[in-house]
Order: structure tokens, then sequence, then C-alpha cells
């Protein structure tokens, strides 16, 4: 009985760093991978979505409705920053970086400005359930779930969609894609916002868990990161098999060290895998498969 | 007589192809504004002098991070971790060892030796996995955020190292300044006039130095690989080993200024290496003009005395405007504020000319 109290127990770590990992880098993952542009505003999309998703709760919206919210908002707010900053810049991605960490410092300070050093949080909702002597917290298993929903519904749309034909099309070839009558403009644009309402959702879906303050954006930075890194430019074949590998490595250092130690080892595991698999996983099996 | 003449020879690589700046005119007003700078003191007060000194103490990491990111082309974010790095090491080591006899200066050596070293270990990872420009900027990025919370999670006696007590998220204080050892009294390094002559003399030197090292074979490989390192690959050179060179020099003057810093204010905090510390060195050099070492120094120092009135008049908006004023120029001026003026009024007297 104990072994499996202490099994059930790491599964529970791991899911809830796998959870973690898929929700923070997916965003980050569709718009590199897409566009080849890291967001280093990600964080404050993210920010975004729990802000207005708990504003929303705040206003009497259910929470389910209250995260749709926020992910939709964080949405909108990534479509005017690629039309505004993003497309003019298409021709040099490295300077988008160095653009989109502009947009992230205006919006911080801006948010501690315009709305004070912290937001009153709206608490884990549905309790928690027992198990073998350890309780643990319902939300954690629902953000478990969300977490392997998106990826589904990512799938879904890359694969079933017109707009995921097209997009593809555009990642491959884009000046074949365009001379094919594919608005790539549009695609990009969509793309972008795609990427930031998915750093709402991650947003709102962790807003309940986290004190709100301007900077929880960059909480999730380090883990974003290094998930694209060792994912590499696929969300399907890199992103989601980097979650996995790293949420081991990160339930295991956490269990046994505590938090810190999980994103140190997640550090060291990326310097190491980059200097073995410069792509990512997802840029070695498409070559292996090529 | 050969040494001579090879001496005579890395003198010349002070002006070249990869420097902006040539000529009598150049040079005479490089001596002017020199002059002025050592002047300056005498119409200043004490505070105002030590001011400058923590201006000119950021200068060397923007000068690095215009080798590394305008030179060599290969983003790094994180210039502040080996500040950070170099600077607790600094206090860590002068708190142990003293401040007589020299060892703070002997301090400072393996402070900026040991960030170098660092940085050659992950350099190595980096480089010799041939990744590109945007994982690099994000590996260097994470390495920076995690050392910031790393260091702020060490409160309690626990965490000290011999005497030094790390003290988290506090920051540690306590440490001596540099110490020079002087026959009849050590000189000790208070932000006023020596240390301004000091860190002056230093800024100096390190840009006649880098103006030389980026002139040289080296520099010129650097810029080759920036332009397409397929091309400098297929001529025979090893580029990771040219980027790496290039990433360590620059990340050891990060650690110059880190422990300058540590030295100047006897403090260093986790905060230096945190996401808006490492954002700042990128709006000063990106500013300035990221590929030529004289627009980097003088936007760097127009960037920094803003941001510090700013920062005075009304604190709050001060980082607002920092981001700003990267987008803008991302978008307006790419290649800095100080070419993008030049470029302006050139194109001005041209249309002058065509009437």
């Amino acid at each position: 009985m104990d072994i499996f109290n202490l099994i059930f127990s790491f599964l529970y770590q791991f899911g809830d760093a796998f959870a973690f990992l898929v929700l923070s880098a997916c965003g980050l993952a569709v718009i590199f991978g897409m566009m080849g542009v890291i967001n280093l505003a990600h964080g404050e999309f993210i920010m975004c979505g729990a802000y207005v998703s708990t504003s929303a709760v705040h206003a009497g919206l259910p929470l389910p409705l209250a995260i749709v919210a926020g992910a939709v908002a964080a949405g909108i707010a990534g479509m005017i920053v690629e039309l505004l900053v993003i497309r003019p810049l298409y021709q040099r991605p490295l300077d988008t970086i160095v653009a989109t960490w502009g947009i992230s410092m205006i919006v911080t300070q801006g948010t501690l400005i315009v709305l004070g050093p912290s937001m009153q949080g709206v608490g884990t909702p549905f309790g928690s359930f027992t198990m073998g002597g350890y309780s643990y917290s319902v939300y954690r298993v629902i953000l478990m779930i969300a977490a392997i929903g998106t990826l589904a519904l990512l799938w879904l749309m890359f694969t079933r969609t017109r707009f995921g034909l097209l997009s593809r099309a555009t990642i491959q070839v884009p000046h074949v894609a365009e001379a094919m009558g594919v608005n790539t403009n549009l695609i990009y644009s969509v793309t972008f916002g795609l990427g930031a309402g998915l750093a709402g959702l991650a947003g709102g879906l962790y807003a309940p868990t986290m004190t709100l303050v301007p900077t929880m954006g960059a909480s999730f930075m380090v883990e974003a990161f290094v998930t694209v890194v060792v994912g590499g430019a696929d969300i399907f074949l890199g992103t989601a098999p980097a979650a996995a590998i790293l949420g081991v490595i990160k339930a295991a250092l956490t269990g046994w060290q505590g938090q810190l130690a999980g994103q140190i080892g997640l550090l060291i595991a990326v310097i190491i895998v980059i200097r073995i698999l410069p792509r990512g996983i997802s840029g070695k099996i498409l070559k292996e498969r090529a | 007589m050969a040494e001579q003449s090879r001496l005579r020879a890395a003198l010349r690589l002070v002006e070249g192809p990869q420097t902006i700046g040539r000529g009598p005119r150049f040079w005479a007003g490089f001596l002017v504004v020199l002059a002025c700078a050592c002047a300056y003191p005498m119409f200043a007060d004490s505070y105002d002098v030590g001011n400058n000194v923590y201006f000119f103490n950021w200068l060397f990491m923007a000068m690095g991070l215009s080798l590394i990111w305008g030179y060599g082309g290969s983003l790094s974010f994180g210039q502040t971790a080996f500040f950070g790095v170099a600077g607790y090491c600094y206090g860590v080591l002068t708190i142990n060892l003293g401040d007589a006899y020299g060892l703070t200066l002997l301090s400072l050596v393996l402070a900026v030796g040991f960030s170098a070293v660092f940085a050659a270990v992950l350099g190595y990872f980096l480089f010799f996995g041939r990744i590109n420009g945007v994982f690099l900027g994000i590996v260097s990025l994470s390495v920076t955020l995690v050392l910031e919370r790393f260091m702020a999670q060490t409160a309690g006696p626990q965490w000290a190292i011999g005497s030094a007590r790390l003290n988290g998220f506090n920051g540690m204080g306590g440490m001596p300044s540099l110490t020079i050892p002087w026959p009849g009294g050590d000189i000790v390094l208070f932000p006023d006039l020596p240390l301004y002559y000091l860190t002056l003399a230093l800024l100096v030197v390190v840009y006649l130095a880098l103006r030389m090292l980026v002139n040289s074979r080296f520099g010129n490989v650097l810029v080759a690989i920036r332009e397409n390192p397929q091309r400098a690959e297929m001529l025979g050179y090893d580029i990771r080993k040219f980027q790496l060179g290039g990433f360590v020099i620059g990340s050891a003057l990060a650690g110059l200024s880190g422990v300058l810093y540590t030295s100047w204010g006897n403090y260093i905090t986790p905060a230096s290496m945190g996401m808006t510390a490492a954002a700042l060195p990128i709006v000063w050099v990106a500013v300035g003009g990221r590929s030529d070492l004289t627009t980097t120094l003088v936007g760097t120092l127009a960037v920094l005395i803003v941001f510090q009135m700013l920062t005075i008049h009304g604190s709050q908006y001060a980082l607002v405007v920092m981001g700003i004023l990267l987008v803008l120029t991302v978008l307006v001026a790419p290649r800095g504020i100080v070419m993008g003026i030049v470029d302006a009024a050139g194109r001005l007297t041209r249309r002058k000319e065509v009437r």
C-alpha cells in the first residue's frame, strides 16, 4: 500500500510539473514554431490572462468563463502587438526578440503604475482529496486535464481545420503559400494571437493558485524557455515530449530538494541537451524521418 | 627592433574598418573629451564625481555586450549573470581576505577570472552545440533568472562562505572597497577622486584595447561570422572558438562591471541579476548602436544619465520610457540612435547638394 501511495504521489507531482510546463510553453512554442520569433513578452500575456480572468471572477463571472475571457483578452492584445510591432520586423527576426522585450518592460511597469503592486486573488477552488494520508488539490488535477485537453485541441486545429492547413503551408514555404493565394500576413497575425491567447489561458488557469503581481510572468519564463529549447520548433513532436521528460526531472528534484532544485535541474538539463541536440527533440525526430 | 615594430603594428589597429572614427580629427576630439573628463572633478562636488563613477562602472558591461552582440552577432541576454557572479565573488573574497596588502586587487582579478571561467563553461555548451542566436538569448536569460532566484533564497546563517553571509533577497553588504597598498597609508578607493581617475583610466585602456581587438584578425573573423556564419566556416575558421572567445571576453567585462559596482557601493543584491536588470544593458547597447564601440559608449552614457534623471523626477515611469525607447529604436533606428542621427544628418546634407 505504501508503494502505491508513493507511486501515486510521484505521478501527481509529475502531472503537476507536466501541466505547468505544457501550459506555460505552448503559447511560446506556437509562435516560435510558426514564425521563428521568441516572444519575450510571453510572461506579460500570461499576466494579462491572469489579471483579466481574476477581475472577471470578481465581477461575478463563473471561473471557467472567466478563464476563457482571460485567454481571449490576451489573444486580442497579442494581435494588436503583432500589428504594431512585429509586422514591420519580419525580415529581422532577432530584432523582434529585442522589441518584445521592450513591450514586456512597458507592460510590467505600466501594470504596476495603473493597478498597483498586487491584485486580490480568488483562492484555489474545489478543495482537496485525500489518498493514503496525504491530501492533494483537486484543482491541480483539473490543470493536468486542461494541459492534455489544450494539446488535443491544438492538434485538431492544426491537422483538421482549414486554418491549420494554411498555417502549416505557411511555415513550410512562405513564398509558395503566398503565391498560391494564402494571406500569409493574416496567418501570422492569427498565429501570434493564438500564441498570446494560449499564454493568457495559462495565466487564467494558474491565476487561482498564485499571487497576482505585475512581475508574475517572469515566474513562468524559465520553464517556458527550457521546454521550447528542449522541444524545438514543433509543438507535438517537441513541446509535449520535452514537457514529459522535463516533468520527470522537475518532479524528482522538487520532491527531493525543493522548488529551486527543480528549476536548477531543468536549466542544467537544458544546457546539456543543447550540446547533444541543438535543434531540440523535434529537430532530431524530423531529421531522422527525412 | 622586431618587437618594436610589432608593437607599432598592434597600436595601428586602434583605427580600422570595424570602428568608427579615424584620423587626426577624431583623435583630437577624443583627447578633448578625455581632457574634459579629467578636468570634470575640479568643477563638480564630490557627490557628482562619485555618481559619475557609478555611470562609468556600467560602461564595461555595455562594451562587452557590444563585442558579443554587435560584433559577434550572438544575442546574450544574460550578461547580468556574469555581473552578479563576479560581484558576489568579490564580496565573498574580500570579506574573508580583508583589505590589507592589496588583497582587494587580487580579489578583483580572481572575481573577474571566475566570471570568465563561468562564461567559458556555459559558452562551451552553447557554442559547441551550435545553437542559433534565438536560443542563445533565452538560455542565457534563463541562467541569470535562475541565479537571481537562487541567490534570493540564501537567507539564513547556513548560507555563508567563510565569514561572508550571502543574506538572500536583501543582498550582501559590508565588503571593503578596492584598496591600493601605498607606502605611508593605503589608498582606499571610496567613490571620490582617486576612484574616479582609476575607473576613467581603466575605461580608456579597455576602450582602446577593444578597438585594437575588433580591428585585429580576431575581430575581423568575428564580424565575418556575424555577417554569414556558413561563409566564415567555409573559409576554414572554427567559428565556435571565435564566438566562444568573444563571449568570454565580453562576459569578463561584465564581471569587471560587477566588481567595480560592488566595490563602489559596498553592496550587491540578487535583483542585479533579475529580469529588469538584464533588460537594461540591452536597452543601452541597442539604443546607442550596438555595432560600434564608440556609439555604444556614447549611447550607454546618455541613456544612463537620462534614466537616472527620470528615476529622480518620475521614478515609476522610468522603466516604461526605457521600454518605449527600446521598441522605437528597433523599429525606427535599428543601428542605434547615434548612427540614426548621423544618417539623418547625412540625408539632409545630401538633399541640399542636389538642390
